[in-house]
């Protein structure tokens, strides 16, 4: 097993690995927030729409995370606005911005001259191709997210387990929802190079269930979570490299079978 | 004296639809309210009011100095059906979000004291580490019920607390709240009127017009057509054959 080690000295390599431990840390915690709160689909349709941005950018010609940031964040506006303000139901609003995104996207990369060669790995991801930028911005959004949870973390707690009694507490519920909404979009368009736009709700689930089946502290579940989310990426990595098959396929093939193997112990061991 | 939360011509209400009109109560320092009314008669509406959750359409509620600013001194115990039971929490957690913007405590190992003897006190200290999915109906509303008071406060407003628990336990919860009632005031919206008439001091009767907020397309001359008047009555030590009557009316 000589070739192991020899990956380690490809800078490609290493780059991907440290994508894999950012992405994890970043989907370990805000999925297990995302999870607890019951907000998978609003994450997902925050997701899809930010396709609409990176079609954007292939047809202006800029870069296309900026425009699927753009386009996550206006979208999880668009959502609260449609629930809220214009009484849409939400998981109608949701699936209207998730779909909308998604036509939007379709419709600039095809107005877009010439071949798009990177879409697909915006699509499915390939953390092989993150590039030295990216990962800064990756590392920030890491340092953010890991200084809000730790300052706030009792307060994030007490809103997203019973939001009204936090609201008659007097805490400003509205602007950390609002907070953790941006770190949500931001979360879910900086992993999009590590397993893609259709794959990412994978990052911030399953290792949240498979974290779930050994505890339930808000706490725990978010450390387990970031814990199974870097064995998954880590080892989908290896995976992916030796058996010459796309990351993002790879990474959370492993997820699943991880969670489904731990739960069929639990299981026969009850 | 002085009440403690003077409520004054207050209307209010859902996406502009008023649910409880002209409403006026005071609460003073010893009361123990209980609030009773049809379904959708305004009294959970009532209490979102008071915790400041619902901006009032018209009038004021007013909080003496003892319980205003924004660390407001309520006690608050809502609907447990309205509570995730899958939520990743643990007893000890859930009591503990109680303190939340309290300045009285010093420090955390002056709360978990605190959370402690509450726990041991409401004999649901062996379970404070487990998840909250895992309790039954009493045991969770013993919880939500130290959640409520662990700061100590001047008014403790319960949304009925009564529901998912057995007989025996409502018996004790009612002592226990007989027992809290001397230290602060009490406003308790019960399902069950027969168990409530015994422990509360007064009634306060809650009755909206239910046509107010079903439809969402009721025009002016429909809500005056109804001629509903939204009637807060309080009245001292009602016997129960008032209320079984009371009841029967709806």
């Amino acid at each position: 097993m000589n070739s192991i080690f020899e990956l380690f000295q490809y800078n490609f390599f290493l780059k991907a690995l440290i994508a894999a431990i950012f992405a994890s840390i970043s989907c370990g915690i805000i999925g297990g927030y995302i999870v607890s709160r019951r907000i998978v689909f609003i994450s997902g349709g925050i997701t899809h729409a930010s396709f609409g941005g990176i079609g954007l950018a292939f047809f202006l010609g800029f870069n296309p995370l900026l425009g699927a940031a753009l386009f996550a964040i206006f979208s999880a506006l668009g959502i609260q606005f449609f629930t809220k303000v214009a009484e849409i139901r939400e998981d109608s609003s949701i699936a209207i911005w998730w779909s909308m995104g998604m036509a939007l996207g379709i419709i600039f990369v095809f107005l877009t001259p010439g071949y798009t060669p990177n879409l697909m790995s915006y699509l499915f991801g390939n953390i092989l191709t993150v590039t030295s930028t990216e990962l800064w911005w990756m590392a920030i959004l890491n340092i953010v997210i890991i200084a809000f949870f730790a300052l706030f973390f009792n307060k994030i707690l007490y809103i997203a387990f019973d939001e009204e009694f936090a609201r008659a507490s007097g805490l400003p519920v509205a602007l950390f929802n609002y907070l953790i909404m941006i770190l949500i979009a931001l979360t879910v368009v900086l992993n999009i190079r590590v397993v893609g736009i259709i794959l990412i709700l994978s990052l911030l689930t399953i290792p949240q269930a498979t974290a779930n089946l050994y505890t339930n502290d808000f706490k725990k579940l978010l450390i387990f979570s970031t814990l199974f989310a870097l064995f998954g990426t880590i080892s989908g990595l290896f995976i992916s490299y030796f058996l010459d098959i796309p990351s993002g396929a790879a990474i959370i093939f492993t997820l699943v079978i991880t969670f489904g193997l731990l739960r069929l112990v639990k299981y026969l061991t009850k | 004296m002085e009440p403690l939360i003077k409520i004054e011509n207050l209307t209010v209400g859902y996406n502009k639809i008023p649910v409880l009109k002209n409403v006026n109560l005071d609460i003073c320092e010893n009361d123990f309210i209980g609030v009773i009314g049809p379904n959708g008669g305004g009294k959970t509406t009532l209490l979102k009011a008071i915790l400041g959750l619902l901006k009032p359409f018209s009038g004021i509620i007013e909080f003496s100095k003892d319980i205003d600013g924004s660390k407001r001194q309520i006690g608050y115990l809502p609907q447990v059906k309205h509570i995730d039971r899958k939520f990743p929490i643990t007893v000890f957690d859930v009591v503990r979000s109680g303190s939340i913007m309290q300045n009285q405590f010093k420090g955390k190992a002056q709360i978990k004291l605190k959370i402690d003897n509450l726990l041991e006190e409401m004999g649901i200290y062996n379970i404070r580490n487990r998840a909250i999915g895992e309790l039954s109906g009493g045991q969770m509303q013993r919880v939500f019920l130290c959640r409520a008071i662990l700061s100590n406060p001047k008014v403790l407003i319960l949304d009925e607390p009564d529901t998912f628990v057995d007989n025996r336990f409502e018996g004790e919860l009612y002592e226990k709240l007989r027992l809290l009632n001397e230290e602060m005031a009490i406003v308790l919206v019960s399902h069950d009127m027969g168990t409530i008439s015994s422990y509360v001091k007064t009634i306060a009767c809650v009755n909206g017009n239910l046509h107010y907020h079903r439809s969402s397309n009721i025009s002016q001359e429909q809500l005056d057509g109804y001629n509903c008047p939204i009637q807060v009555i309080t009245h001292g030590e009602i016997p129960h054959t008032v209320l079984k009557h009371h009841h029967k009316e709806q």
